[in-house]
């Protein structure tokens, strides 16, 4: 039999594909069935964040955070809030550091059933989406209690928060608590040992730890391939240094693994929810200094000097002293971090975002290459990517 | 927390005394200021020194500063588990010098590295793959930098007779408007509003005399 040449083919995948999850363009050079090239053309959903922020105070930028990486929009605020206090050298109340914690705690749950129950969805599987939105829908609501928004909160500022909890919330918060480990179990029975599932995940995409820390992974990706690496156990921020939680690390490195930390990692934030619930001390929730914190309204109503207070700070902004710091949080996905240089006047000078998915991006080639066409989803879905703040 | 880090910058100044050119601790971060030249030797020694050990690198960005005569700042931010510690490297460049890239040492570079060449035009010497990242296909300029217009250049509509996408020049209905709320107390100036047309008058006059 003569030999036939078979020329690769080049496939474009996206920019519209459910499996995406976002606008990515991805340029496969397959091999038959097998993908050769990883190309992803990133920067469609680019918005020039960091430009924006460069125009804005310091207050006014904070809103841009929610809408970087749109499923756990709080703890992108906590980084912000946190590069901007460390500049301003101003210490949080510590109701606030326990409700900011009891909030990036809350998201990081909201993060991990959108991306489990979506890769579910990409590999096969449409119940878990089902039952876990419902589950989600109630904790927006609690987002909504706080702030007013499901969503785009705009709730942890520089120097705290933006409002106390109101009444009942914290009853609430904690039925939630109580109930909410029966759906990760359903979850689980339907997923964990399910024969297709474990067919599309068990050896896809597999990162040795030395190749996931090259890549610069970070987050449940990074703990997945067996590195113990958790900023809110080593490096640790607000009052994240009083809970007790375990930190998951997976073994394999897979896709697998991947899934099982963060179902595991969702079971370690229920414990630190109801720590914080516990523990939480009354007292002021933003720090108390009027030349960052506006007054409140029954006040300005009687006190010249609050008005003005609230006129300038809405107008004008803080200052912030010049200097430049690299302040990162464990946000759900991975390494969050904000690299944040003031100039002394009212916007900051440079504002670089540092978003986990961007690295995971970069990494989806040398994860997939050798795999199937199917793999590359199974992948994409594994490393929880969100574009919002890949593309910035 | 401070003097292990100073003690770390002292270490890495005195075993790279060629190559480094300051060491700071400022807000409890150490930043390590290199030669353009020698980034690729330092990020080499910091990834692979038994007291570094900076296996991760977290992230490359640039950062403008016009009124400098090497305009762009690059900035590494590196990570080391093993010694749970952080270190910015940061080196100065002119607009017209390549900086040599830090792909062979991380993998990780290769699209940071991208993404400062396609906002602020910082080029990156012996990259396997430096293309424009985030902005559109067939884009010109450099839009972080801090004389691009927030607005930009070119606004896209669809153009019905053509059945196509087209780039107009950007056009405002309404100017844009930057605010300047800057308290006339704090953030003084030396040039008060219209101050500078009388020094115009003034250097006119004189140029004139």
């Amino acid at each position: 039999m003569s030999e036939v040449a078979i020329k690769n083919m080049t496939l474009n995948f996206g920019p519209q594909h459910p499996a995406a999850h976002g606008v990515l363009r991805l340029v496969l050079e397959m091999d038959g069935e097998v993908v050769e090239r990883a190309d992803p053309h990133i920067g469609l959903l680019h918005r020039g964040t960091e430009k924006l922020i460069e125009y804005k105070t310091y207050l006014q930028a904070v809103p841009y955070f929610d809408r970087l990486d749109y499923v756990s929009p709080m703890c992108q605020e906590h980084t912000y809030a946190l590069a901007v206090e460390k500049l301003l050298g101003i210490d949080v109340p510590e109701r606030g550091q326990y409700i900011r914690v009891l909030f990036s705690e809350i998201t990081r749950i909201l993060n991990h059933i959108m991306n489990l129950t979506t890769y579910a969805l990409d590999v096969g599987a449409m119940t878990p989406l089902l039952w876990g939105f419902e589950e989600r829908e109630r904790m927006m609501e609690f987002y909504e209690r706080v702030s007013g928004a499901r969503l785009h909160a705009a709730y942890f500022r520089p120097g705290g928060v933006h409002q106390d909890l109101p009444a009942g919330l914290v009853e609430d918060i904690y039925a939630f608590c109580e109930s909410y480990p029966k759906f990760i179990d359903d979850m689980e029975s339907l997923l964990t040992d399910n024969r297709i599932f474990k067919q599309r995940t068990v050896d896809i995409g597999v990162f040795s730890p030395e190749e996931a820390m090259d890549w610069g992974m970070s987050g449940p990706t990074l703990r997945a391939s067996g590195v113990a690496w958790d900023l809110r156990k080593s490096q640790p921020y607000d009052v994240y240094d009083r809970m007790d939680f375990d930190v998951p690390v997976g073994k394999t490195g897979d896709c697998y693994a991947r899934y099982l930390v963060r179902v595991e990692e969702m079971r370690q934030s229920l414990r630190i929810i109801k720590q914080c619930l516990d523990e939480m001390p009354d007292g002021p929730v933003m720090t108390q200094n009027h030349k960052l914190n506006p007054p409140r309204r029954g006040e300005m109503k009687h006190s010249m000097e609050a008005l003005i207070h609230h006129f300038k700070l809405y107008t004008e902004g803080y200052h912030v002293p010049a200097g430049e710091t690299y302040t990162a949080v464990e946000a759900p996905k991975g390494e969050f971090g904000v690299y944040l240089v003031a100039d002394g006047s009212n916007k900051p000078y440079r504002c670089k975002i540092r978003a986990p998915g961007f690295a995971f991006m970069q990494a989806v080639e040398a994860l997939t290459k050798g795999h199937m066409l199917a793999d590359v989803p199974a992948v994409i879905g594994s490393l929880d990517i969100v574009f919002g703040e890949v593309d910035r | 927390m401070d003097e292990a880090l100073i003690d770390l910058g002292d270490y890495i100044a005195a075993a790279l005394p060629q190559d480094v050119i300051g060491t700071e601790v400022a807000l409890g971060e150490l930043v390590v200021t290199v030669r353009p030249t020698k980034i690729v030797r330092v990020l080499t020694f910091l990834r692979d020194d038994s007291t570094c050990l900076f296996k991760v690198l977290i992230d490359i960005c640039g950062a403008d500063y016009p009124e400098r005569e090497a305009r762009f700042d690059v900035i590494y931010t590196l990570l080391s588990m093993s010694q749970n510690q952080r270190v910015r490297v940061k080196l100065s460049v002119a607009e017209d010098v390549p900086v040599p890239t830090a792909t062979g040492v991380y993998s990780a570079a290769g699209w940071y590295e991208r993404e400062a060449w396609d906002m602020y035009g910082i080029y990156f010497s012996d990259h396997p793959d430096l293309r424009r990242i985030l902005t559109d296909y067939g884009f010109e300029g450099h839009p972080m930098r801090k004389d691009f217009p927030l607005t930009g250049r070119v606004e896209v509509r669809y153009d019905e007779t053509q059945k196509r996408v087209v780039y107009d020049p950007v056009k405002l209905t309404q100017d844009f408007r930057s605010f300047d709320f800057l308290s006339p107390w704090e953030g003084m100036n030396e040039i008060l509003p219209g101050d500078e047309k009388a020094r115009a008058d003034e250097e006119e006059g004189a140029e004139s005399t």
